[in-house]
């Protein structure tokens, strides 16, 4: 069991190792801790399922390296995000807009909710309205 | 009976969803430069690192871009097709060499041929960028006024030219003559 927390430690450690940049990009930590927002908010338009923070191939790297570029120019993280969607589309922001194409999107989770809650609420109020008819139940309240 | 048509209906709009998704294409993103300006560039030529070579020369016509690079399998299979395309003489293809080495970037052109009117070298990758390339090959139709018209992503082949692109040529303004 010992053995085991210690190569699933081993195992969490090397996630570590395998960070894309070693260096920090700014000494600023501020800048730096803005670096990493930005860049994890970015996909891999290559993998797709990766942040560019996150991926190894090449274009992920000068991607971030452009991040860096325009930081280092002054450019707010609202131009940053604007200058990748000119060429890429919202597709490259995790964090799409909220605008009347992406509706469903924002609010599919919402309307599930309340679809799901609503259903919930009819069944249970229509089951508890009915007569207990199992014999062997003793029902609530009864111990 | 409503008991029996909801979750039918539901099923049915679940199938439907499903069904519209399994025919789409999830690979090709759709690009956001389709209907504007291509992205202006100058860059050093392959051929001749000491020019430059710009896409104003090519202003006024349609003209193709093409972004390879020596690194990518897929781009030594579409060679051949842009080769056959190049002699028939329908169009400039303009190449893009992105994210390469100037000595391999030569050397493909030398021992497989050069299909390009002219080849821009983009080692740092940013003018790939600006046109919103996320891998290689990848194959822009520019009209005689500088408007990207359409964009494919993979290996161009002769079905694919004659289909998507010609058309497209002929509607975009000239066929040369």
């Amino acid at each position: 069991m010992r053995a085991l927390l210690v190569m699933l430690a081993a195992l969490l450690g090397m996630q570590l190792a395998f960070a894309i940049d070693t260096a920090p990009a700014f000494a600023d930590p501020a800048q730096q801790a803005r670096y990493e927002r930005i860049i994890h908010q970015l996909r891999c338009l290559q993998c797709r399922s990766e942040s560019i923070a996150d991926s190894g191939v090449t274009l992920a790297a000068d991607l971030r390296r452009q991040v860096r570029e325009m930081m280092a120019a002054g450019k707010s993280d609202e131009e940053i995000y604007q200058h990748m969607v000119d060429r890429y589309g919202d597709y490259v922001l995790y964090k799409p807009p909220l605008a009347a194409r992406t509706l469903l999107l924002w609010g599919g989770p919402i309307l599930l909710l309340v679809g799901g809650a609503a259903v919930a609420v009819f069944v249970i109020a229509r089951k508890s309205k009915l007569p207990d008819t199992d014999p062997a139940d003793p029902g609530l309240g009864a111990s | 009976m409503w008991r029996f048509i909801i979750p039918i209906g539901l099923f049915a709009a679940l199938v439907t969803f499903l069904f519209v998704g399994l025919g789409r294409d999830k690979e090709t993103l759709a690009s956001p430069l389709i209907g504007k300006p291509a992205p202006q560039f100058e860059l050093p030529r392959v051929d001749d690192p000491s020019q430059t070579i710009s896409n104003r020369e090519f202003a006024g016509r349609p003209y193709v871009v093409n972004i390879w690079g020596s690194w990518c399998f897929a781009c030594r299979d579409e060679h051949a097709v842009l080769m056959q395309i190049a002699r028939r003489g329908e169009v400039p293809l303009v190449g893009l060499n992105w994210k390469d080495e100037l000595p391999l970037a030569q050397q493909w052109l030398q021992q497989l041929g050069n299909p390009y009117v002219a080849t821009a070298f983009d080692p740092k990758g940013d003018v790939g960028i600006d046109y919103g390339a996320y891998g290689a090959p990848e194959t822009y139709l520019v009209d005689a006024q500088g408007i990207i018209v359409y964009k494919y992503v993979s290996p161009v082949t002769i079905d694919v030219w004659e289909r998507e692109f010609l058309p497209r040529i002929k509607q975009a303004g000239a066929k040369g003559e």
